[in-house]
């Protein structure tokens, strides 16, 4: 789908790009609005899970007998009640082992076992007579011990692949990914100056506020519904079905209004667990998971370890980038995002001699999932730190230096494709030019900036749309709305259809109304399920023009769609006074029945996104903690559909950026377990500790879209990282190379900095 | 006939070579001639690969017609949050 009315800039909208109240503000602050645990439907169970206390262990035996016998108690579940309809391998078996655990526990919280009961009481009880013979592994959950040889081993048959040759000894590294162009070695020698450097950082979870809740209902003749706040409902129905050996259409789920999700959502943990508890109970069964339970079993993002290497010559040219990313994804293969953190690191930056060699790696923490741009803020970290102190060498302004080595249009990427449009260099010399870069520093304060990338992308969507008597008009979508895409959907239509905003519903359709939409992920939402909604109002009008020629009774193609109206497209097809929407909505019983607008298809064209953030920091010497004083996010966005929203998703990935790079981490003892699974341990960042976030939109029209739209929601997590590490470097002299940036840690770098007598890294 | 450039871990399944070229025309036609062509690969095919066709970035696009002189890079299959 080519951009409509191009050259982009000619076309004047009337409702995209105005800032009308979102359709669901009223609901979510009043309480009327359905989460995931409000869901509850008649003689409902109490679902609850037992987890592994130990963080690699083998599981002999399973007793649940005396919780069985335990009265109240409906059904109890194990491995046993999983029989593997995958096929034993791949993805979809990894996800089987994690939502119950089989042979092996392999993080401390993984499920072995689950009750139904009549009441929370009982289910707890019933936990506790559930019997589990373990025998207890070595466990490891750092990712560069876990690559060591001599390493515990998780898995016995995992050789390390894209290795040649094949290793003939396992180990913890999955797999191996090389991305690149050019001779880095013959780059390096070109250099002038060459900086290299280590890195690592931990794990951050999420942090939704909704912990994952779900409500099963199986009858007698296989036939279920379940109820649950996800990503993408269609890909919880599939998931389920395939692991129950359910056919799929058996199954319709429901998605509820959802309290954040940021990728966290996109896969299933409790969902099949219910739906076989509900099985085996022949009653609904409800599970919320505890805010402990969503620390330990959830899907945070990876840990990391990375080495960056980057030479320039005297006058600020990258001559060759290398990089090694190290990442963990918990116990299964393909979890970590390694290969999108190696493809991303060096995609915005011009380079002749690139390499990115990633490995995944499994260790004893939960099964990672994705996180906003997975995998490209660690990456971003340690790139952007180098690319940093290569420019304080050179003695160039960071800010030049970059845009010296700016990826531009036309360049070969660093993970391959050459690029069309993009926006970098817009984003920099916008930040190079905004009062942010130039306003006065405080004492101890520090600025930092840094530029990252995302990939985005499209996928299936299936939209319809229904016109009733009274000519207002319910879009049904199929894309769960986590960052206000049904105001964005109501918009594109209200503008297609040259109506008012608020004659425009959307909902979200259960699996039973629409064909398959694609997990709301990847900034794809407003893009393809928005560029659906469009093309099914284009599907409405033009069987609102055929009524209108009908009742007019000249062809069809002598009818037009102006605001909102139909009208003879020009003085030889009649002279006929124009029909509103209103009009021919009211008159369709009587002529053809219902009018309804339908598409479906699997966008494509998203186009990559940019972004440059800017970065305030000031340091408290005597206690090392990091204040943000002022932040300023620039993204390309092709086209604000609603600018708030855009603003709102540029804001939330910087402040889920600043509580990564200062203060949020997974913790981990020395037996296995998390130190810190609530939120009172693990610091998330809370408005009192944050300035307003400042934003600048940029509109470079995205060819692939109708109307110039670019997906926003996960570039804006990328930069802060580095942006932070840069601004802290730049305040107190020190180079740290690990986050978060911990009160501990950067008093500890700023003492031994002065012990050492100036700047150094930490 | 289509220029496929393979990412730099998967070329030891092609004898080392980063390009290959194949005669397709579209996408599904594409990996499964690669695939058959080179079998150390149809691990990767099957746990999923995204492809750019001349620049643009296809997830899945399966129908997408090639032409003669396109330029296909093989990426890993992409996910997001």
């Amino acid at each position: 789908m080519p951009l409509d009315n191009a050259p982009e800039g000619k076309r004047k909208f009337n409702v995209v790009g105005t800032r009308p109240l979102r359709p669901d503000g009223i609901d979510k602050v009043t309480g009327r609005a359905k989460f995931g645990a409000d869901a509850s439907a008649p003689g409902q169970l109490v679902g609850r899970i037992l987890r592994s206390p130990h963080a690699h262990a083998i599981i002999r035996k399973i007793d649940t007998s005396k919780a069985e016998k335990l009265p109240g108690v409906k059904a109890v579940i194990t491995r046993d009640d999983f029989p593997d309809h995958t096929g034993g391998s791949g993805g979809l078996y990894d996800t089987l082992c994690n939502v119950m655990a089989r042979e092996k526990a392999f993080y401390e919280g993984h499920a072995v076992a689950a009750v139904a009961a009549t009441s929370a009481s009982i289910a707890r009880q019933a936990l506790k007579l559930i019997k589990v013979d373990y025998e207890v592994l070595p466990h490891v959950t750092d990712v560069d011990e876990a690559m060591k040889p001599g390493a515990p081993l998780l898995h016995k048959d995992m050789f390390t692949d894209g290795v040649d040759p094949k290793p003939k000894k396992p180990s913890n590294i999955a797999r191996r990914f090389e991305f690149g162009h050019g001779d880095v070695e013959a780059g390096f020698k070109k250099a002038d100056i060459i900086v290299e450097r280590s890195f690592k950082t931990e794990a951050a979870h999420q942090g939704y506020i909704e912990p994952h809740a779900a409500l099963a209902s199986m009858g007698p003749d296989g036939s279920a519904e379940l109820w649950c706040c996800t990503q993408g409902h269609y890909m919880v129905r599939d998931v389920c079905s395939q692991l129950l050996g359910i056919d799929i259409a058996r199954l319709r789920v429901t998605q509820s209004e959802i309290g954040g999700g940021f990728g966290g959502k996109t896969t299933v943990f409790i969902e099949p667990v219910a739906l076989a508890l509900a099985r085996k109970a022949n009653r609904p069964v409800k599970v919320v998971m505890t805010r402990e339970e969503v620390f330990k079993a959830s899907g945070p993002t990876a840990s990391t370890s990375i080495d960056i290497k980057i030479g320039v010559t005297k006058d600020g040219l990258i001559t060759a980038a290398d990089g090694v990313f190290r990442y963990q994804g918990g116990p299964f293969q393909g979890c970590s995002p390694a290969e999108f953190g190696a493809m991303s690191a060096f995609a915005q930056f011009h380079l002749d001699n690139v390499r990115a060699v990633a490995y995944d790696v499994v260790c004893n923490r939960p099964k990672t999932i994705s996180y906003r741009a997975p995998g490209a803020p660690m990456a971003n970290f340690a790139v952007e730190s180098v690319i940093e102190e290569l420019a304080h060498k050179l003695g160039m302004e960071p800010i030049d230096f970059r845009i010296k080595n700016a990826a531009r249009e036309g360049t070969k990427s660093s993970y391959g494709p050459v690029y069309g449009p993009i926006g970098l260099g817009a984003t920099l010399e916008a930040a190079k030019n905004h009062p942010h870069f130039k306003a006065p520093l405080g004492p101890n304060q520090g600025r930092g900036m840094a530029a990252g990338f995302w990939f985005n992308f499209g996928g299936q969507s299936c939209v319809t749309l229904n016109i009733p008597v009274d000519g207002s008009i319910t879009v049904s979508v199929g894309s769960p709305d986590i960052g206000g895409s049904r105001a964005a959907m109501c918009m594109m239509v209200a503008e297609e259809m040259g109506i008012p905003y608020d004659h425009v519903r959307a909902i979200i359709a259960d699996t039973s109304a629409l064909g398959y939409n694609d997990v709301t992920d990847g900034s794809r939402t407003t893009f393809a399920t928005g560029m659906a909604c469009i093309l099914a109002a284009r599907d409405a009008i033009k069987k609102l023009c055929a009524r209108a020629a009908a009742t007019w009774g000249i062809p069809e193609d002598a009818v037009k769609w102006e605001n909102g109206y139909a009208k003879p497209a020009g003085p030889n097809a009649g002279d006929f006074a124009p029909l509103s929407l209103k009009e021919i909505a009211e008159a369709s019983p009587g002529t053809g029945g219902p009018i309804a607008g339908h598409h479906e298809f699997s966008a494509d064209g998203a186009g990559v996104s940019f972004a440059t953030h800017i970065c305030d920091v000031e340091v408290d010497p005597e206690t090392g903690r990091s204040s943000i004083v002022r932040y300023t996010v620039i993204q390309d966005a092709g086209k604000a559909v609603h600018p708030s929203y855009v603003e709102g998703q540029f804001q939330g990935g910087a402040v889920q950026g600043i509580g990564w790079a200062l203060n949020e981490e997974y913790i981990y003892g020395k037996d296995g377990r998390l130190q810190n699974a609530g939120f009172l341990d693990y610091r998330i960042p809370v408005c009192s500790d944050l300035p307003m976030i400042d934003t600048q939109i940029l509109e470079i029209p995205n060819p692939g879209h109708p109307y110039g739209v670019r997906g926003v929601g996960e570039t804006s997590i990328v930069p802060p990282l580095a942006a932070i590490a840069n601004a802290v470097a730049n305040a107190t002299g020190v180079r740290f190379t690990q986050i978060p940036l911990s009160p501990p840690r950067v008093l500890k770098g700023i003492e031994e900095a002065k012990k050492a007598g100036g700047r150094k890294a930490a | 006939m289509a220029k496929v450039v393979l990412w730099g871990s998967l070329r030891p399944h092609t004898g080392g070579k980063a390009e290959v070229e194949i005669e397709a025309r579209n996408v599904q036609e594409l990996l499964a001639r690669l695939g058959d062509s080179y079998p150390g690969l149809q691990s990767q095919i099957k746990r999923g690969v995204s492809v750019s066709i001349d620049g643009l970035i296809y997830r899945e696009g399966w129908l997408q017609p090639l032409k003669p002189d396109s330029e296909v890079f093989l990426l890993p299959r992409m996910t997001g949050g």
